[in-house]
C-alpha cells in the first residue's frame, strides 16, 4: 500500500472561501442535532441549493450536468460540507457512488435523464446490499431477478437500507443465476437500477436507537423492471459493486463525522485541565488522516482502484471518529459543558456505533488489510 | 537523484548492517566500516547544497532516507550527521569532516564524534569533542553527556530557520526512523505469522492475529504519511514554518511506536523477547526514539495549546490553510 501526499490544486483556497460563505449563510440555524448527523441528515431543499451551485456531480462531464472539475476539488467541497456539519444526506450517496456507477455503466438514455437531475440535487439514491441473511457475508444474498418478457422480475428483501424511504432510486445487488456448482458465490450476481415507485415494492422504516427512522426494510414482491434496469453486465455485479467500494470508503465522510464536536470543544474546553495534549493528539491524527484521504482522492482521479488503501483509511478514520467524542467527554464532566457541546456529544455517542459498521464493518476492513499484508 | 541515493542506502545497509552489527554498536563499538562507506557515498552531505559541496537533496528525500535507515534499526548516526551538516551549510559554514554530533546533553554517539555542533536560538557553534560521560538510551544507543573542547567555528542560521531548528530537525528524524522501524517490525511479524504453526495451521490464519496486525498496518501507513507531509512542509515553508507538521509527525510516530511494537511482540510471543532475536533491536529503538526530541505529549501539547488559543472557529480554516 502506498499513500503519496498529493498536490492541492491552485484554485482550492478560492473554492473553500466560496463554500464557507455559502455554508455560513445556509447553516445559520443548524442545531447541534443537525450538525451531529451531517451526512445522515436528509434535507432535499439544502441539496437543491448545493446542486444549484454546481457542487454535486462536479467531476462529471458537462453533457451530463457535471462541471468537469477535478477529484481534489470535489474533495474540497466534501470536506467543507462535513466540517460544517451540513445535512448532505439527500445527495451524498448519489454523488459519491451511484452517479459515478451510472456514468460508467449506465445506458446513454439513463445518463442523460438521471445524472443532470442528481447534479441538481433532485434525485436521491440508496444502496441495496445487506439482506436479513447477508450482512458482512454479502455474497450470501438471496434477492433474485429473473428474466421475463421485456425485462426482469425482482423478488426478495433488502435490509438496513439507509434512506430507502426517502429516496427515488436504489441500486441493488441481486442474484440473476445460481452460483456455479463448486464455483465462486461471487458469480451470478448483477446490479439493477430500481425505481422505488415501481409497484410491488414496500418500504418499512426501522426505528433506530435514537428513536429515528433512517434505515429500512425493503421488500420486492414480483416487481417488474424494464430490460434497461440491468446495470453493466449480467453476472458481473460483484466486481462492479466492489469497485464502488474505493469511492464509498475513501472519502472525508469516514474521518470527519465527529469534527463539529472537536471545533466546539476548542472553545468549550479551553479551561479544562489537561485539555491541550488530548486535543493536540486529536488534531495531529485528524491532520494526518486528511492527507491520506486527499491522497486517495488523487489516486481515484488518476483512475487507480485503491480499494485496499480505502479499507485501511476507513478503519483508521472510524476509530478516530469514535474516539473523539469520548476523548472530549474525558476532559470535562458533561454536566458542566455548555449545552451546545453536550447536545453534540450526546448525539455522537449514540451515532458512533454505526461509524464502524456502515460501509463495511471494522472486522471486514481489517480482513482486507490482513490479506494485503499477505496473511490468511 | 532520490531513487539513486535510496538504492545506495538500501544496498549499503543490506550489506553492512544487521543484528551482529547492532549488537556491537549496543556494546559501544563505532560502526567504522559502515560509516566509511556512507562517507564515500557522500551520504552525510546529502542535505548540503551542491554549491557547498553536498548532494543538494530536499528534506522529502532525506526523510525517505531516514525511513530506510529506520528499517535497518539505524546502526549508524547518519541522520544526525545529515542534519548537522545541513545546519552548518545553512549558516554558511563548511561541512565537517567525520561525524558531527548534535548537542551536548544526550548527544547521539557523542563519544565517537569528531566534532560537536551546538545550537542555541539560531546561533551555531562547532566544537572539538572534549570529554564525555557515557550514557545510553533504552536501545543502548550512545547518548552521551559532553563537555565540548575548543570552538572551531561559529555562525548564525538565517531567520527563516527559527530558534529551534535542531530540535525540529531531530523530531522529524526520530519520526522518520520510527516510521521505517515500525514498517520493518510489521513485516517481520507478518513473515513470522505465516511461518509459525499452532493448532495445525500458521497463526496468521487466525482472525485474531490478522486483526491485530491489521491495526499495526494502519499505524504504519499513517506515520508514513505524517512524515512525508512534514518533510514536504519543510521543503515548502522552512523549518519553523513546518513546526505544526513536524509536531504531528512526532505525535503519530509516538503512537505508532507504542502500537506497532505491542502488536509485533504479541505476534512473536516469547521468542520475540529473547536477546538473540532481531525484533527487539527495532522495538527498543522505537521506544527510545519516541521519547527523544520531544515525546508525543510534548508535541501534542504544543499543537493543542495553539489550537485552543486560536479557538474553534479557526480550527478547520487553519488546518486547510496549510495545504498550499
Amino acid at each position: 500500500m502506498r499513500f503519496d501526499v498529493p498536490e492541492i490544486p491552485a484554485g482550492a483556497a478560492a473554492l473553500r472561501a466560496e463554500l464557507r460563505a455559502f455554508l455560513a449563510e445556509a447553516g445559520r440555524d443548524w442545531t447541534p442535532a443537525v450538525r451531529a448527523r451531517s451526512w445522515m441528515g436528509f434535507d432535499r431543499a439544502f441539496s437543491r441549493e448545493v446542486g444549484a451551485r454546481g457542487w454535486i456531480g462536479m467531476v462529471w462531464p458537462r453533457e451530463y450536468g457535471g462541471q468537469a472539475r477535478s477529484g481534489l476539488e470535489r474533495a474540497v467541497v466534501l470536506e467543507e460540507m462535513l466540517a460544517a456539519g451540513a445535512p448532505v444526506g439527500a445527495h451524498w450517496i448519489a454523488d459519491r457512488q451511484s452517479g459515478p456507477l451510472l456514468l460508467r455503466l449506465g445506458r446513454e438514455e439513463q445518463k442523460r435523464r438521471l445524472l443532470p437531475a442528481i447534479a441538481r440535487g433532485e434525485l436521491a439514491f440508496c444502496i441495496g446490499l445487506s439482506e436479513p441473511e447477508a450482512g458482512s457475508d454479502l455474497a450470501a444474498l438471496r434477492t433474485r431477478a429473473e428474466r421475463v418478457r421485456g425485462g426482469w422480475k425482482l423478488n426478495g428483501r433488502k435490509i438496513w437500507t439507509t434512506f430507502a424511504h426517502l429516496s427515488d432510486y436504489m441500486i441493488a445487488l441481486v442474484r440473476t443465476s445460481p452460483p456455479p456448482e463448486g464455483g465462486s458465490r461471487h458469480l451470478g450476481l448483477s446490479q439493477f437500477l430500481v425505481d422505488l415507485r415501481a409497484s410491488g415494492i414496500s418500504i418499512r422504516p426501522i426505528r433506530d436507537l435514537l428513536g429515528e427512522e433512517s434505515f429500512n426494510e425493503v421488500t420486492f414482491d414480483e416487481v417488474l423492471l424494464p430490460e434497461e434496469a440491468l446495470l453493466g453486465r449480467e453476472g458481473a455485479g460483484w466486481a462492479q459493486a466492489t469497485s464502488e467500494l474505493a469511492f464509498e470508503r475513501s472519502g472525508p465522510d469516514r474521518i470527519l463525522s465527529s469534527f463539529p464536536a472537536l471545533a466546539e470543544g476548542m472553545d468549550a474546553l479551553r479551561d479544562a485541565p489537561g485539555a491541550a495534549p488530548v486535543l493536540g493528539r486529536l488534531v495531529a491524527r485528524l491532520a494526518t488522516l486528511r492527507q491520506m484521504s486527499l491522497s486517495l482522492a488523487a489516486m481515484l482521479e488518476r483512475g487507480e482502484d485503491p480499494a485496499r488503501e480505502a479499507a485501511l483509511l476507513k478503519d483508521l478514520g472510524n476509530s478516530f471518529e469514535q474516539a473523539l467524542p469520548e476523548a472530549l467527554r474525558g476532559l470535562l464532566d458533561p454536566e458542566e459543558m455548555p449545552p451546545g457541546l453536550r447536545a453534540l456529544l450526546d448525539d455522537l455517542v449514540q451515532l458512533s456505533p454505526t461509524f464502524s459498521l456502515r460501509g463495511g464493518t471494522r472486522e471486514i476492513l481489517r480482513g482486507i488489510i490482513a490479506r494485503d499484508l499477505g496473511l490468511r | 537523484m532520490r531513487e539513486i541515493v535510496l538504492e545506495q542506502m538500501e544496498r549499503l545497509l543490506a550489506e553492512e548492517a544487521g543484528v551482529a552489527l547492532l549488537r556491537r554498536v549496543e556494546a559501544g563499538e563505532w560502526p567504522a566500516a559502515l560509516w566509511a562507506r556512507a562517507e564515500e557515498l557522500g551520504l552525510p552531505l546529502a542535505l548540503v547544497p551542491e554549491e557547498a559541496g553536498g548532494v543538494g537533496l530536499a528534506w522529502a528525500d532525506a526523510a525517505a532516507m531516514w525511513q530506510v535507515l529506520g528499517r535497518h534499526a539505524a546502526p549508524l548516526p547518519l541522520g544526525e550527521a545529515m542534519l548537522a551538516n545541513a545546519l552548518l551549510a545553512a549558516a554558511g559554514l563548511a561541512p565537517a569532516s567525520g561525524f558531527v554530533t548534535l548537542g551536548t546533553n544526550a548527544a547521539p554517539f557523542g563519544r565517537h564524534a569528531a566534532a560537536v555542533l551546538r545550537h542555541d536560538r539560531g546561533r551555531l557553534a562547532l566544537h572539538l569533542p572534549g570529554s564525555h560521560a557515557p550514557q545510553a538510551n533504552i536501545a543502548r544507543e550512545p547518548r552521551d553527556r559532553l563537555t565540548p573542547g575548543a570552538m572551531i567555528a561559529e555562525g548564525r542560521l538565517p531567520p527563516a530557520w527559527g530558534g529551534r531548528a535542531a530540535r525540529l530537525g531531530l523530531a522529524l528524524l526520530r519520526a522518520a526512523l520510527i516510521s521505517g522501524a515500525a514498517a520493518r517490525a510489521l513485516a517481520l511479524a507478518v513473515e513470522w505469522a505465516n511461518t509459525r504453526s499452532q493448532f495445525g495451521r500458521p497463526i496468521g490464519r487466525f482472525q485474531a492475529v490478522q486483526q491485530s496486525l491489521a491495526v499495526a498496518a494502519g499505524e504504519v501507513a499513517a506515520v508514513d504519511v505524517a512524515v512525508a507531509t512534514a518533510a514536504r512542509a519543510l521543503d515548502a515553508r522552512g523549518m519553523e514554518g513546518a513546526a505544526f507538521e513536524i509536531a504531528c509527525a512526532k505525535v503519530m510516530a509516538g503512537e505508532a511506536a507504542q502500537l506497532v511494537a505491542a502488536h509485533a511482540h504479541q505476534a512473536f510471543a516469547a521468542i520475540g523477547i529473547t536477546e538473540e532475536h532481531a525484533l527487539h533491536h527495532l522495538t527498543r529503538r522505537m521506544w527510545a526514539w519516541r521519547d527523544e526530541a520531544g515525546s508525543a505529549v510534548t508535541w501534542a501539547t504544543e499543537i493543542g495549546r495553539e489550537a485552543l488559543e486560536r479557538g474553534g472557529a479557526n480550527l478547520w480554516a487553519d488546518l486547510t490553510a496549510r495545504d498550499g
